[in-house]
């Protein structure tokens, strides 16, 4: 049991060390979602109120909207950075050593898994503090109620960029990720405009918004925020992790995925 | 389990509610949304007549007066049943009035009209009715009773008149569409809000010159949305809220040196509110999103809308302790 431990801490401490020496890395996901909320936001900032849609109790302004949509960004663009990141360990060979390890495959992903996404909150957590230091707060509690929902996005990302590295076979495909997977998830979510402003222009791209999970991630979020519980936004997350989970493993199958790709 | 819920339920229901609310006068629906200041919910929709637009309560609470602006009207209802007592006497279109301090006469604006009546509610007659400027509308008294305030919203004045003679004594302008007109500061001065004008008047009351003016600008509003009507001020007379109408805003204004502080997002088309018991919350009508928004008055923050009738007009605070 102590191995699989020391194993789940070592993994972590090393994403912590990526990310540590990677400081370009920190303010890079710091200043993508600022922007959004900085200059995107202000664009947009329907100082008249928007329309009251739950979780929200009274009318808001665009920016205090988009802030939950944010926090889910930062988690997505992670959740792709360490699937980039192991494409990169593949390619250079430390990812061998690490699945070579005398302990489950499903444990050693798991461990990568949850480093990651710890450090995915950190980095929302200061997005969120510097969020209120423009006047985007929360009541209190929302920021810690927050937390269940945050790691479970996360994770859910995680587990996407997981499965997906599993498949790509060269770093020059990143492109492809982002403009395949990052951007459609990003704008067919309920992250920019609530979905009832989707289903004015189209009810396709409402239902499409609606059954992508990044949407379910970023409305758990958003709920959590507002000490609202969102069990339906939850469960299709936590669903939605464990299919991505079980992509991620098939893909990483000595048997099956990986070897077969390399070969 | 469940026969100790009906009975519960059914005592409850019997028992009149115990919290502190607000009524609301729905314009278009013809009926008064009342609040529940506690659980923040409607409980009660009592039908009225026509087009409610004023509303103010007797000072002991146990009759509420209504301005049915269509029935030709000033309707006087039982807080507690909800019943129609009587109607009073109260000339044309009454949009507005305000209950002296005496709690017997009501000064009504009677907009088509060009007068404001004086209504005697005891023995429901009128008392006096006095000429005044074109579609008035604000009405205010004085807190010793002696001058009465009527705004008319197409001479663009407040005129004053005296409450014993009845007479006007003065007449002043203000900018254009003056819609609500207060005493504040122990009556030592008037403020007159304008609402194509945008702009408060702030009148000594002593010499009835103008003595300041406060105006409003939101980034990303247009001016010509800026339209102040309804305001209040809170228990120490420091600051004053302000609702600027289609500008979906409240504006906090500093009362003793005029100069807006904040403005607080609230519902569509903001008119009218009403403080709770300690002025600790406030509740605004905003009659095109149909709803009444709750704002924290310590902190300055929107804390909820709640649902009301179409066009909620005016609001006022009944307390039930």
């Amino acid at each position: 049991m102590n191995a699989w431990i020391t194993a789940f801490l070592a993994i972590c401490w090393r994403e912590a060390l990526r990310f540590i020496h990677q400081r370009e890395r920190f303010v890079a996901a710091l200043v993508r979602p600022l922007v959004w909320l900085l200059v995107f936001a202000a664009g947009f900032r329907a100082a008249l109120g928007l329309s009251i849609t739950p979780p929200y109790q009274t009318y808001i302004t665009y920016e205090t909207y988009i802030v939950p949509g944010l926090c889910g960004m930062i988690l997505l663009f992670n959740g792709m950075q360490s699937s980039l990141s192991l494409v990169y360990d593949r390619e250079m060979g430390s990812m061998r050593l690490l699945l070579t390890a005398p302990l489950p495959r499903w444990w050693l992903l798991f461990s990568k898994l949850c480093g990651a996404t710890f450090i995915s909150i950190l980095q929302v957590y200061t997005f969120l503090a510097i969020a209120a230091a423009f006047g985007i707060v929360m009541a209190p509690l929302g920021y810690l109620a927050a937390l269940p929902a945050l790691a479970l996005g996360g994770l859910m990302l995680g587990a996407l960029g997981l499965a997906m590295s599993s498949f790509i076979k060269q770093l020059e495909n990143f492109a492809g990720v982002m403009n395949f997977v990052i951007f459609p998830m990003f704008f067919l979510s309920s992250a920019l405009y609530p979905l009832w402003k989707m289903q004015e222009s189209s009810d396709l791209l409402h239902d499409i918004c609606a059954a992508n999970p990044f949407t379910h991630a970023v409305e758990a979020i958003r709920f959590a925020l507002y000490l609202q519980w969102n069990p339906a936004a939850l469960g299709w997350t936590a669903l939605a992790t464990l299919g991505f989970m079980a992509l991620a493993l098939w893909g990483y199958d000595p048997a099956r995925g990986m070897t077969r790709h390399k070969g | 389990m469940r026969r100790t819920a009906l009975a519960t339920l059914l005592l409850a229901a019997a028992v009149p509610a115990q919290a502190d609310e607000i009524w609301v006068t729905n314009e278009k629906d013809n009926t008064i949304s009342v609040i529940d200041i506690a659980t923040q919910e409607v409980t009660r929709t009592i039908p009225v007549g026509e087009r409610p637009r004023g509303i103010t309560f007797s000072h002991d609470y146990s009759r509420v007066y209504i301005c049915a602006s269509d029935s030709d009207a000033v309707q006087v209802m039982d807080p507690v049943t909800g019943e129609i007592l009587h109607d009073l006497p109260s000339g044309e279109d009454p949009e507005q009035f305000v209950l002296a301090p005496d709690d017997r006469h009501l000064y009504i604006a009677n907009e088509d009209d060009a007068v404001a009546t004086v209504v005697d509610v005891e023995t429901r007659t009128v008392v006096s009715q006095i000429d005044v400027g074109i579609e008035p509308e604000g009405m205010a008294i004085s807190p010793d009773g002696k001058i009465a305030i009527v705004t008319s919203e197409t001479t663009n004045m407040a005129h004053w008149i005296d409450t014993e003679t009845h007479e006007l004594f003065a007449n002043t302008l203000v900018d254009s569409r003056p819609r609500h007109a207060e005493f504040v500061k122990h009556g030592t001065e008037l403020w007159v809000s304008s609402e194509i004008g945008g702009t408060i008047t702030v009148f000594d009351v002593a010499t009835q010159a103008e003595k300041a003016k406060i105006s409003f600008e939101i980034q990303g509003v247009h001016s010509d949305r800026i339209q102040p009507v309804g305001f209040e001020l809170t228990a120490d007379e420091k600051t004053a809220f302000v609702a600027l109408g289609p500008a979906n805003h409240l504006a906090v204004v500093n009362a003793d040196t005029y100069e807006v502080e904040e403005y607080v997002l609230v519902g569509r088309r903001v008119w009218h509110m009403a403080f709770n018991a300690d002025r600790s919350q406030l509740f605004t009508t905003n009659g095109i999103s149909g709803d009444v928004t709750v704002v924290d008055v310590a902190s300055r923050k929107a804390l909820k809308s709640i649902k009301v009738g179409r066009f909620p007009w005016g609001a006022a605070f009944r307390p039930t302790q």
